[in-house]
């Protein structure tokens, strides 16, 4: 589903975040990429929906490559790419509703089933009540779950967190990633960059370790549960 | 599982795929126009403020256009009016001149004549100077016969003055004047003014791009959040841009709007004035208005001139925020 092949990624001024790194991830799998700030693990994520280019190397994702994709398709790439950020990214002026509906609109779903869909990811994140509440309104650990039902209210393939608990304590911290693992259950192909790594350890599944730029350990190459 | 294969939205397999395309197509269109006016809305006094300057460019070019459109309309038909005065020998025999007047009514450049006697003349100026008794003192009527040769209609300017010319040189004639030379300059002048509005008229065009684009600049830069989520998630450059082109399109409507009511105001404060002067004129009315056509023209120009604006916005800024 997700394929690295000898990969590097050099930014503007010729710090290299990743370097020559291979990695593969199965249709259905659930992979952590731990390892420090700086390792790599965000520039990773960045590749997949091509919000960066790689320097070198192949990425094919779902069959595609990435490198052949013009640019004109990457919109289409994103929106099979459900992606969750630290910061949430939402947008602070339009209700939990709106913030949810958004890849639906843009994908040009008819209104009627906007509404039926934007409810049944918030009820999956647990905010089926909160439609209607703007996001300042909400604590963190609930502005998070926006995001997650944003990502996931198209069904996307493949779901991507760039520390997704960053700023929660450990208790809402293990929830976000309960909500994870749900989804991965019923087929997503999720990758989860967190440097909680009890939490990580925890939760069992495959983990992919970064530190400047390489891969440095794969708890379950070829993965799988 | 292909990106490709599943990029297009499932939908339920009723009605054909153009159909579906289509009503898509309008949902798009109709909730980007739909939110851009909502924004507006949000912002009333800005925009208030961004249509009023809209509409006072638009309107200034339609006003000086709609006068000369009516000066144009007064003075089409003066033209045909024209006529040249043949002066005869004072003492002339009013048989020489009434020959002179039925042979000329034969040629085919000729379409009528008239004949004024010296007796005649005197009596009509009498009638409208009111200087009886002035005119009582004269020994003898001082005014020589008239011929007035009105030539034919399709005769233009040059052909005009070189008939004339001819007339003036026949014998009996002391003088010809054409009584064109005023309509000449006036139309002249006209030329030299339509020229002059239409400069200021493109002049005001580029206002309202400017206007427009820099309105639609700051509406993108307070919207950058959202265009790089918007771009996080897959919108497409269709999708962002549409909602600014419309933006654009709105303040151009609103502008044109505005603009074909000022036009109408300000015809309404010179009504009374214009009334008066076509009175004395003795013309037809002056300052008809726009009309349900020339309203149109203004407002589609405006939101012609929106769409350009925003588009030359959209392309310069848009394609510069890139979600990192």
């Amino acid at each position: 589903m997700i394929q690295f092949d000898n990969v590097s990624k050099r930014y503007p001024g010729g710090f290299d975040a990743l370097s020559d790194l291979t990695l593969q991830v199965d249709q259905g799998e659930m992979v952590f990429l731990t390892g420090p700030s700086g390792a790599g693990k965000s520039t990773l994520l960045k590749l997949i929906p091509l919000l960066e280019r790689p320097s070198r190397g192949q990425i094919v994702i779902a069959g595609i490559n990435l490198s052949r994709l013009g640019k004109g398709r990457i919109p289409h790439l994103r929106r099979r790419v459900g992606m969750i950020f630290q910061d949430h990214r939402l947008l602070h002026d339009r209700t939990v509703f709106d913030n949810v509906a958004l890849p639906l609109v843009i994908t040009g779903i008819s209104h009627r089933d906007v509404g039926r869909r934007v409810r049944a990811a918030l009820d999956k994140v647990g905010l089926l009540g909160r439609e209607h509440a703007y996001p300042v309104t909400l604590s963190g650990g609930e502005q998070q779950r926006v995001g997650i039902a944003r990502a996931v209210v198209t069904r996307p393939p493949i779901l991507l967190a760039d520390e997704p608990t960053g700023n929660l304590d450990p208790e809402l911290s293990e929830e976000i990633m309960g909500l994870f693992v749900q989804f991965n259950r019923v087929g997503v192909t999720t990758l989860v960059a967190s440097h909680d790594l009890n939490l990580v350890r925890r939760l069992g599944h495959r983990r992919v370790s970064l530190r400047d730029g390489k891969l440095v350990d794969d708890s379950a190459s070829g993965g799988g549960q | 599982m292909s990106i490709r294969a599943r990029a297009q939205p499932r939908r339920a397999a009723s009605g054909s795929a153009t159909g579906r395309l289509l009503a898509g197509w309008v949902q798009a269109h109709g909730r980007a126009a739909v939110g851009a006016l909502g924004r507006l809305s949000r912002t009333r006094m800005a925009s208030a403020m961004t249509t009023a300057v809209l509409g006072i460019a638009l309107a200034l070019p339609a006003v000086f256009l709609l006068l000369l459109q009516n000066v144009e309309g007064v003075t089409a038909d003066w033209d045909g009016g024209a006529t040249v005065s043949l002066f005869m020998a004072p003492g002339l025999a009013e048989a020489d001149y009434r020959s002179l007047a039925a042979d000329l009514r034969l040629r085919d450049d000729v379409r009528s004549t008239d004949v004024v006697t010296p007796d005649a003349a005197l009596e009509d100026f009498r009638a409208r100077s009111g200087m009886d008794t002035a005119l009582d003192l004269l020994d003898e009527n001082p005014l020589p016969p008239l011929v007035i040769v009105v030539p034919a209609a399709e005769l233009g300017a040059d052909a005009l003055q070189s008939l004339s010319q001819e007339l003036g040189a026949l014998s009996g004639v002391e003088t010809a004047r054409l009584d064109l030379e005023w309509v000449q300059r006036l139309h002249a002048v006209m030329d030299l003014l339509r020229r002059a509005i239409w400069l200021v008229a493109g002049l005001l065009a580029v206002t309202v791009i400017l206007v427009v684009g820099n309105t639609i600049r700051l509406a993108i830069e307070n919207r950058r959040d959202e265009i790089i989520i918007t771009k996080l998630i897959g919108g497409t450059d269709a999708f962002i841009r549409r909602p600014f082109l419309y933006e654009g399109v709105w303040y151009g409507a609103f502008g044109g709007v505005l603009a074909a009511l000022l036009v109408e105001v300000v015809r309404l404060a010179l009504a009374g004035p214009a009334a008066d002067l076509a009175r004395l004129y003795q013309t037809a009315p002056l300052l008809q208005g726009l009309g349900a056509g020339g309203m149109l023209a203004v407002i589609s120009s405006g939101v012609m001139l929106g769409l350009v604006g925003s588009w030359l916005a959209v392309g310069r800024h848009l394609a510069a925020i890139e979600p990192k």
